[in-house]
């Protein structure tokens, strides 16, 4: 795997917010090959969003580049290499279920016919069969982040970009979206940037885990994570599960000794 | 139709002068019988608000638009903008009159186009400002240009906004009208024709004509939420009133 090009490299990126004169990340070094499953994780402020937006042109770095696909991170946009999905839905409610998924498509210029098909598909790969003609406030939050997750992979781009996309739902739906995230990912063999809060969510997500540290942001460690596919519900009851879900835990407590108490406690 | 009904009954319990509150039911009569000056008139004074109501709206979408376009100047007028909307602007209906002569229904639509220009204009500038920056976000992850931003994102937001100040405007477009013509104005106009009919003791036909410009206002309004109905189906307060 080690011969591929990456899909994503960080290099050296600092990036300080002028209001405050705050140091949001600082020498971030990362790279992601194809196929992988990458979690940021890390306590508010540690920059793991801001990263995010860096990777895909969003928000530019102070200093330091970002290269996707190869490509300078603002061609990789313009080429529209990357999908991303939000921690809120972010539908637009003027548009049906069916035509928030086509939306991407739309602004890639394909046809009718085209569109039409594969939103069906993702219709049916998300279980969202039969809304497709609902307004996006008719669909309870688990069924809105589906929706949102289909408009993203519905181009099948090369990467995916995912902020905190699970944090405002509850733990039921978050671990079967979980399920039917980690079946899409590998059906489309895409690559996943994923910002998450919960140790345990990117433990059993992921490749890797990367473990990030506040004020500056910095990356504190990296966990491999070895456990075996495809995951599943008993992945989560394995002793291994717990080893890593500790490993990455004393991570972060490790980073977050001059942390405010209250954000320890999250730990 | 309780009111009406109170109100009927009301008169004819008290005794009350009939030329200072006249029965609802004469009031139609009046409305019937008077149809040949009334209903002309009505139509007259009617396209005066229309005519106004459209210019109006017009440039207040219009300079909102522009406005909206940059974000600092925006900003500063924001003020500016709420402040003007507090001068009664009927207050300056004698002086439009002299501009425009007051026979010429110009006048009358110049009222009510300045009447209508401030609500809309502010609220639809607040509309297209309140576009979600997560959207925007991610039509900009589609290398999404300004001007497709503006006709995804912005427009589709700021339509329920419009709408409301459209709302507002089509009765104020009305009112700017009629009071417009209480200033002087062709005899043909509804807003002359209840002056001179109050100022005469006429007051059946006053409230007649009183009548028939309520209805009109509703009319106008009316088309206004039908269009609404249609343009902006899929909002969720649209679907529930």
């Amino acid at each position: 795997m080690s011969d591929k090009q990456p899909v994503v490299s960080v290099m050296n990126v600092t990036k300080t917010f002028a209001q405050g004169n705050v140091t949001a990340l600082q020498d971030i070094e990362l790279e992601l090959k194809p196929g992988e499953f990458v979690s940021l994780i890390g306590p508010s402020g540690c920059g793991k969003s801001t990263l995010l937006r860096i990777i895909g042109d969003l928000v530019p770095p102070t200093s330091g580049s970002v290269t996707v696909n190869g490509k300078p991170a603002k061609q990789a946009r313009i080429d529209r290499d990357y999908g991303i999905v939000f921690q809120d839905a972010v539908l637009f409610d003027w548009r049906t279920v069916a035509k928030n998924i086509a939306l991407p498509l739309e602004m890639l210029g394909w046809d009718k016919e085209k569109r039409r098909a594969r939103v069906a598909e993702m219709l049916e790969l998300m279980e969202l069969k039969g809304f497709g003609d609902h307004h996006p406030w008719q669909l309870s939050g688990g069924m809105q982040q589906r929706a949102s997750i289909a408009r993203a992979f519905a181009f099948e781009p090369a990467l995916l970009l995912m902020d905190e996309p699970f944090g405002a739902l509850d733990e039921m739906t978050r671990e079967r979206l979980n399920l039917e995230l980690l079946s899409i990912w590998q059906r489309l063999q895409s690559t996943v940037v994923f910002v998450t809060h919960s140790i345990s969510e990117a433990v059993f997500l992921s490749t890797r885990v990367v473990v990030m540290s506040p004020r500056p942001g910095r990356i504190a460690g990296i966990v491999d994570i070895d456990l075996p596919d495809p995951r599943s519900v008993e992945t989560r009851e394995q002793p291994r599960f717990f080893e890593l879900v500790t490993e990455v835990r004393e991570l972060l407590r490790k980073r977050g000794e001059h942390l405010l108490p209250e954000e320890q406690e999250l730990l | 139709m309780l009111v009406i009904v109170a109100w009927e009954g009301g008169i004819a319990l008290f005794h009350v002068q009939q030329f200072l509150l006249p029965k609802p039911s004469e009031i139609v009569r009046a409305f019937w019988t008077d149809r040949g000056t009334l209903w002309p008139a009505g139509w007259y004074t009617f396209k005066e608000a229309l005519g106004g109501f459209a210019v109006g709206s017009t440039l207040g979408i219009l300079a909102a638009t522009f406005v909206g376009r940059f974000k600092t100047v925006g900003a500063a007028f924001m003020p500016i903008a709420i402040a003007a909307n507090a001068v009664p602007i009927i207050a300056f209906a004698p002086i439009f009159d002299v501009w425009f002569n007051p026979l010429s229904p110009k006048s009358k639509m110049a009222i009510a186009a300045v009447l209508c220009f401030l609500p809309v204009m502010v609220n639809t500038l607040r509309g297209l400002q309140s576009a979600n920056p997560r959207q925007i976000e991610l039509m900009r992850s589609y290398a999404a240009s300004d001007l497709e931003i503006w006709r995804r994102v912005r427009v589709p937001t700021a339509l329920p906004f419009v709408f409301t100040a459209l709302k507002v405007a089509s009765v104020l477009a009305m009112i700017g009208a009629i009071v417009g013509e209480y200033f002087g104005g062709a005899f043909t106009a509804l807003g002359v024709l209840i002056n001179s009919d109050a100022q005469i003791f006429h007051f059946v036909t006053a409230w007649a004509g009183i009548l028939l410009a309520s209805m009109l206002g509703l009319a106008l309004y009316g088309a206004v939420v039908v269009a609404e109905r249609v343009l902006v189906r899929w909002a969720p307060a649209t679907r529930e009133a």
